[in-house]
């Protein structure tokens, strides 16, 4: 087969746009703070500078608090909103397609209603609810919230009602309960589904930045996100070396999730439409 | 869509859809109600009193040239964004989805991105473009351009929209190419032997049939780049200089959070729900389309 110059070069430089701002980052974070405010650091990482990563991690910058901590905050934040919107999806999506009941379709048009109400647009109302409820400044606060969610729920809904009715039937000939048949039969069956949503919303948990700014002003409770924001904030004495590392440690987990996980994780993204 | 077969039982749905339900009422209804409620009252100077004006805040709101300005802003923000990305998104999934070498590793390379914060993305643009620190910055600023997106409003604008759409790529990147992949080869291939090559085939055959595609994605980028650029701008930008990058979201923000306008910040959170549910609604038409083909 002939070469195809046109293809490669252009993916090349598809794949240098993504990868060079990560590396100008890596090769930074290595070289003194001054050099870099200065603006003469160079391409190629300086190999003796790498403790700054251990360095970052245990003491942090200034105005945060260690990295470890936020990573800690920020993983925390990332599994609880992921696996907790995965279980109450997958019950409610259970109740909406295999059960009758009153106010099903009203509960399913509540749920269906969340998709347009993101953060964004109700910044202030949802804050004084959470300080009414006094969720200020908690771990609850930081993450129970963004655990509803309508696109988990239809996604589920919709690969719930593709099981075919022999599979339930057979179930319940075999004696299978609600319970039974949940766990031994739906929830295997939806796998692929599942893994692929938990990447997604892992990524979509690690990243959250407006969320965290406005519920948590405690630093103990800073993700890694918005600790980097905070460490640019004084432009006077940014100490780059520091940001640059805490940038590229901010960026490894949710890239090595998707990139694990990527054979799901692109299926899912396409076949279930977000 | 219904199933024929059910289980028995009321009380069990009603308990498994029930955390759901009143996460939905506690942290999305109730807020978006008091929004609602805000938008139509006013405070005075000091907090003590609200009393009810009706539509008086937004009819504020839209005679106010700074949120006219700040909407047509977002606009053109939005386009922008949308734009860039999904262009630069189509030109490397159509080469992508050529028989080439290394089809796989260029797929991996090019998705990653996906999982980066918008924030963080801000951080590592910063790295490049700003005038002191930033490669790209600096050799402008050597070579007779005067670079400072800190200070001027148009390079401040184009900066926001390069970080913004960067992020996106990789999104827009893996529709494009199952859109591709689900193309018939034969119908290519029907279009080669008809002689139709290269940049014609692409017109006339392959980018009607991606339509679908391109309108489901259009619709995301717009959501996207209206609210979920909250944290790019403010790492960049913080929304300025001035107000140059001020989109609705973040005049939100600096309205209710930094000013303590409650009853203007409310009645900008309402017209948002508005364009968000307009916009959810043109998605679902599209979605719907998108499944009947």
């Amino acid at each position: 087969m002939r070469t195809d110059w046109l293809a490669h070069s252009i993916l090349c430089a598809g794949v240098l746009l993504f990868a060079l701002p990560v590396w100008l980052a890596l090769a930074g974070s290595t070289q003194p703070a001054d050099v870099i405010a200065r603006g003469e650091w160079s391409l190629v990482p300086d190999l003796h500078g790498l403790g700054i990563y251990a360095d970052v991690l245990r003491n942090g910058g200034p105005g945060v608090t260690p990295l470890w901590r936020m990573l800690l905050v920020s993983f925390g934040m990332a599994l609880a909103i992921a696996l907790g919107k995965i279980a109450i999806s997958v019950l409610s999506a259970y109740a909406v397609a295999f059960f009758r009941w009153p106010g099903r379709r009203l509960a399913f048009w509540v749920i269906f209603l969340t998709l347009m109400l993101p953060v964004e647009v109700r910044i202030i109302p949802t804050y004084s609810v959470m300080a009414g409820l006094g969720l200020i400044n908690s771990f609850t606060g930081l993450t129970l919230p963004l655990v509803a969610s309508a696109t988990a729920t239809l996604l589920f809904r919709q690969v719930f009602l593709a099981v075919p009715d022999e599979l339930m039937e057979a179930a319940r000939m075999d004696g299978a309960g609600p319970w039974r048949f949940l766990r031994d039969i739906l929830l295997p069956v939806s796998a692929p589904n599942l893994a692929a949503l938990f990447v997604i919303l892992f990524v979509y948990g690690w990243n959250q930045y407006l969320w965290p700014l406005l519920v948590a002003t405690d630093p103990r409770l800073d993700t890694v996100v918005i600790g980097i924001v905070k460490m640019i904030g004084s432009e006077v004495q940014t100490e780059w070396n520091r940001v640059m590392a805490a940038a590229v440690l901010a960026l490894l987990p949710p890239v090595a999730v998707v990139l694990l996980m990527q054979r799901w994780f692109v299926k899912g993204l396409a076949e279930g439409d977000k | 869509m219904e199933r024929r077969t059910i289980f028995p039982g009321r009380l069990l749905p009603v308990l498994l859809a029930a955390p759901q339900i009143a996460l939905t009422a506690v942290f999305f209804l109730w807020p978006a109600g008091q929004a609602m409620w805000f938008s139509a009252a006013r405070q005075d100077a000091f907090g003590l009193r609200t009393e009810f004006v009706g539509f008086e805040n937004f009819s504020d709101l839209l005679a106010d040239p700074l949120y006219r300005d700040s909407a047509g802003r977002t606009a053109v923000f939005c386009v922008l964004v949308a734009a860039l990305s999904m262009g630069v998104a189509l030109l490397l999934a159509v080469f992508a989805d050529r028989e080439i070498r290394g089809r796989a590793a260029y797929r991996t390379l090019l998705i990653w991105p996906y999982a980066i914060a918008p924030a963080v993305a801000a951080v590592l643009w910063i790295l490049v473009l700003h005038p002191q620190v930033g490669l790209l910055g600096r050799w402008l600023n050597r070579h007779g351009i005067a670079w400072d997106y800190r200070l001027r409003d148009a390079q401040a604008m184009s900066v926001v929209v390069l970080a913004s759409a960067w992020k996106q790529v990789s999104y827009d990147f893996i529709f494009f190419l199952a859109g591709l992949q689900a193309i018939p080869r034969t119908v290519t291939e029907a279009a080669r032997m008809d002689g139709a090559r290269g940049w014609r085939r692409f017109r006339t055959i392959t980018l009607p049939l991606l339509a679908p595609t391109v309108l489901f994605l259009l619709v995301v980028n717009l959501v996207y780049a209206a609210f979920d650029t909250f944290g790019t701008v403010q790492a960049l930008t913080g929304g300025g200089p001035g107000k140059a990058t001020e989109t609705l979201v973040v005049k939100v923000y600096r309205d209710g959070v930094v000013n303590l306008d409650l009853g203007s910040s409310s009645a900008q959170s309402v017209l948002l729900m508005g364009a968000v549910i307009a916009l959810t609604a043109l998605q679902f038409r599209v979605l719907g389309r998108r499944s009947a083909d």
